[in-house]
C-alpha cells in the first residue's frame, strides 16, 4: 500500500464508521448573524458548538480595536517575532496576560494548540517524564511527543491512580512535568485540582494547568479553575487559548518561574511560526478587558448553564458530572449520536458531534457549548427540543 | 527476568487482547493489534494502563510507536519489567 492508498484507507473507515454522517464535520456556515446565531444551508440556526463562552465574538469593543489596528499596523505581521520583531501589541498583551494572573512572565503563541506544543516541548525533553490525564487535549498529547520527553497516563481525573503511577517513577519524579486542564473539552468536567497539587507537591514535581475552556468561564474575575480554586500560585505554568472565551485566535503560557522566558529561544512553535496578527492581538487586549470585568457575563453564562444541564438530567439524558458551559449528551452509538444532531439541526440547532475515539470510553457525544448571549428563551427552546428529541428516540 | 515470566507475559496479554476484541481472530505472536484484531488507538493506550498496573511498570507511550504485534508488545513490556 503507498502513501497515497493509506490515506484512501483511512478515508474509507471513516466513512464506514457513519455512512450518512460525513457533513456532519465541518458543515458549511454560510452566514454568521450574531454570537449565537448563523445560516446553515436555508436554516437559520441556534449556535450551540462554538465555544464562545462570553459572547463577544461582535463585542462592539473588540471590533473597534481590530479595525484601528489593521488601519494602523496593515494585515499581518509576515514572519516570526524571532526575526520580525514584536510589536507593541504583543508585547502589552503579554504584560497584561502577566498582570492577570499575577504572574511574572508572559508568552503569547500564535495559536492555542501552539501554545501547548510550544510550552511542553520547551519544559521537558528526551529522559524526562510528561504525565498527563487519559483524556488530554491533541495539543497536550502532540506537545509531549514533540518533546521527545516519555509519555505516562494517568485515569482521567483520578488523583489516586495519578498518585500510583508516580510514586512507580520513583527518582525520575523529579523531572516529571504534570499536565491537567481546568474544564475537559469533551465532558466538561473539572480537574481535581487541589488532590493534583497535592501530589504535584508532595513528589516534588512541576505543574501545567491548561485553562483553555475555563479562562472567563471560572473564578472571580475569570482566571479560571486556578481562581475558583484558589490555586493559582500553586500552578507553574499556565497555558491557554485566545479562540473560546477571547474570541479570537492565539494562546499563551503565564509562570512566574523566570525559566519561561528561555521558552522564546528554544520553542520552535514559538520561534518558526508567524507572529499573531495585529487585529488579532488588538481584539484579544479589548476581549481580555471584557472578561476580567465580565463577572455579568459569567452570571449569565452560569445561568444558562444550569438551565440546559437541569434540564438534560431531569429528562435522563447521561451528561457529564459538572455543570458548566461544555454540557454533552453521552450516547452509546455514533448512529444513535448522528440521528440525535441530525434531528437538531431540523430543529434549526446546531451542536457538535463527537464520534470515537474523539469521545471518551468509545462512547459518542452530542455535546453542547452554552454561551453568555443565548438568551432565556432560547435556552428553553433547546432544552425543549432535546426534551421532545428524548422521547421520540427512546 | 527469566524466561517463564516472558510466557507469562505472553499469556496475560493474549488473554486480555481476547476479551478486549471479542473476535474470532486466533491470537498468536504474530498478529497484528491493528490490522488484525482492529485495536484503535484509545484502546491501545488504555490497555497499556492496565498492563502498567498488572505488572507494576510504567510504560511510555511513545514507546509504542514501533509496536505492531503482539510479539512486539510482549518484548517491550518484558524489557522494561526486566530493567525495573
Amino acid at each position: 500500500m503507498n502513501l497515497l492508498e493509506k490515506i484512501d484507507a483511512a478515508a474509507t473507515a471513516r466513512i464506514a464508521l457513519l455512512p450518512n454522517g460525513v457533513g456532519a464535520f465541518g458543515i458549511p456556515i454560510e452566514e454568521v448573524y450574531s454570537a449565537t446565531e448563523a445560516r446553515i444551508g436555508d436554516r437559520r440556526v441556534l449556535l450551540l458548538g462554538t465555544n464562545n463562552y462570553l459572547g463577544l465574538t461582535f463585542a462592539p469593543e473588540c471590533i473597534q480595536a481590530a479595525h484601528e489596528a489593521i488601519d494602523k499596523e496593515g494585515t499581518g505581521t509576515t514572519g516570526s517575532r524571532m526575526a520580525n520583531g514584536s510589536y507593541f501589541g504583543h508585547r502589552a498583551l503579554e504584560r497584561e496576560f502577566a498582570d492577570f494572573y499575577q504572574c511574572s512572565s508572559s508568552i503569547v503563541f500564535t495559536t492555542g494548540y501552539q501554545a501547548n506544543l510550544g510550552t511542553i516541548s520547551g519544559l521537558v525533553g528526551p529522559g524526562d517524564t510528561v504525565l498527563i490525564d487519559g483524556d488530554s487535549h491533541a495539543s497536550i498529547y502532540d506537545g509531549c511527543i514533540l518533546s521527545g520527553a516519555d509519555i505516562i497516563r494517568f485515569k482521567h481525573n483520578d488523583a489516586a491512580d495519578m498518585e500510583k503511577r508516580l510514586r512507580r517513577l520513583g527518582n525520575r519524579v523529579e523531572t516529571t512535568l504534570i499536565i491537567a486542564e481546568g474544564i475537559y473539552s469533551m465532558l466538561g468536567d473539572q480537574a481535581p485540582l487541589a488532590e493534583i497539587v497535592r501530589l504535584k507537591n508532595q513528589y516534588g514535581c512541576i505543574l501545567l494547568l491548561d485553562e483553555a475552556h475555563s479562562l472567563g468561564v471560572l473564578g472571580e474575575t475569570g482566571q479560571g479553575l486556578v481562581e475558583k480554586t484558589g490555586l493559582l500560585k500553586e500552578v507553574d505554568f499556565i497555558t491557554g487559548t485566545f479562540s473560546k472565551s477571547l474570541c479570537s485566535i492565539g494562546g499563551f503560557c503565564v509562570s512566574n518561574h523566570p525559566q519561561l522566558e528561555q521558552l522564546r529561544y528554544i520553542s520552535h512553535p514559538y520561534i518558526f511560526t508567524a507572529s499573531p496578527s495585529p487585529a488579532t492581538i488588538a481584539s484579544t487586549r479589548a476581549a481580555l478587558e471584557l472578561l476580567r470585568n465580565g463577572s455579568h457575563l459569567r452570571k449569565q453564562l452560569w445561568n444558562n448553564c444550569t438551565q440546559l444541564y437541569s434540564t438534560l438530567k431531569e429528562v435522563g439524558y447521561e451528561l457529564g458530572p459538572d455543570p458548566g458551559p461544555v454540557i454533552a449528551a453521552v450516547v452509546d452509538t455514533p448512529q444513535q449520536a448522528l440521528l440525535l444532531w441530525q434531528r437538531l439541526l431540523e430543529h434549526n440547532i446546531y451542536v457538535n458531534l463527537i464520534l470515537p475515539p474523539a469521545a471518551p470510553e468509545g462512547k459518542s457525544l452530542v455535546r453542547c457549548s452554552v454561551n453568555a448571549a443565548h438568551t432565556r428563551d432560547q435556552i428553553q427552546y433547546v432544552g425543549d427540543t432535546f426534551t421532545k428529541l428524548f422521547k421520540e428516540l427512546n | 527476568m527469566t524466561e517463564s515470566n516472558y510466557d507469562e507475559i505472553m499469556q496475560v496479554l493474549c488473554d486480555r487482547l481476547s476479551s478486549l476484541t471479542n473476535s474470532n481472530v486466533q491470537i498468536t505472536p504474530e498478529t497484528n493489534l491493528i490490522s488484525q484484531l482492529s485495536i484503535d488507538s484509545i484502546k491501545l493506550l488504555n490497555l497499556i494502563m492496565e498492563i502498567e498496573d498488572t505488572f507494576d511498570v510504567s510504560i511510555p507511550i511513545n514507546a509504542l510507536t514501533d509496536v505492531q504485534t503482539v510479539r512486539e508488545l510482549v518484548d517491550l513490556v518484558y524489557k522494561i519489567k526486566s530493567a525495573s
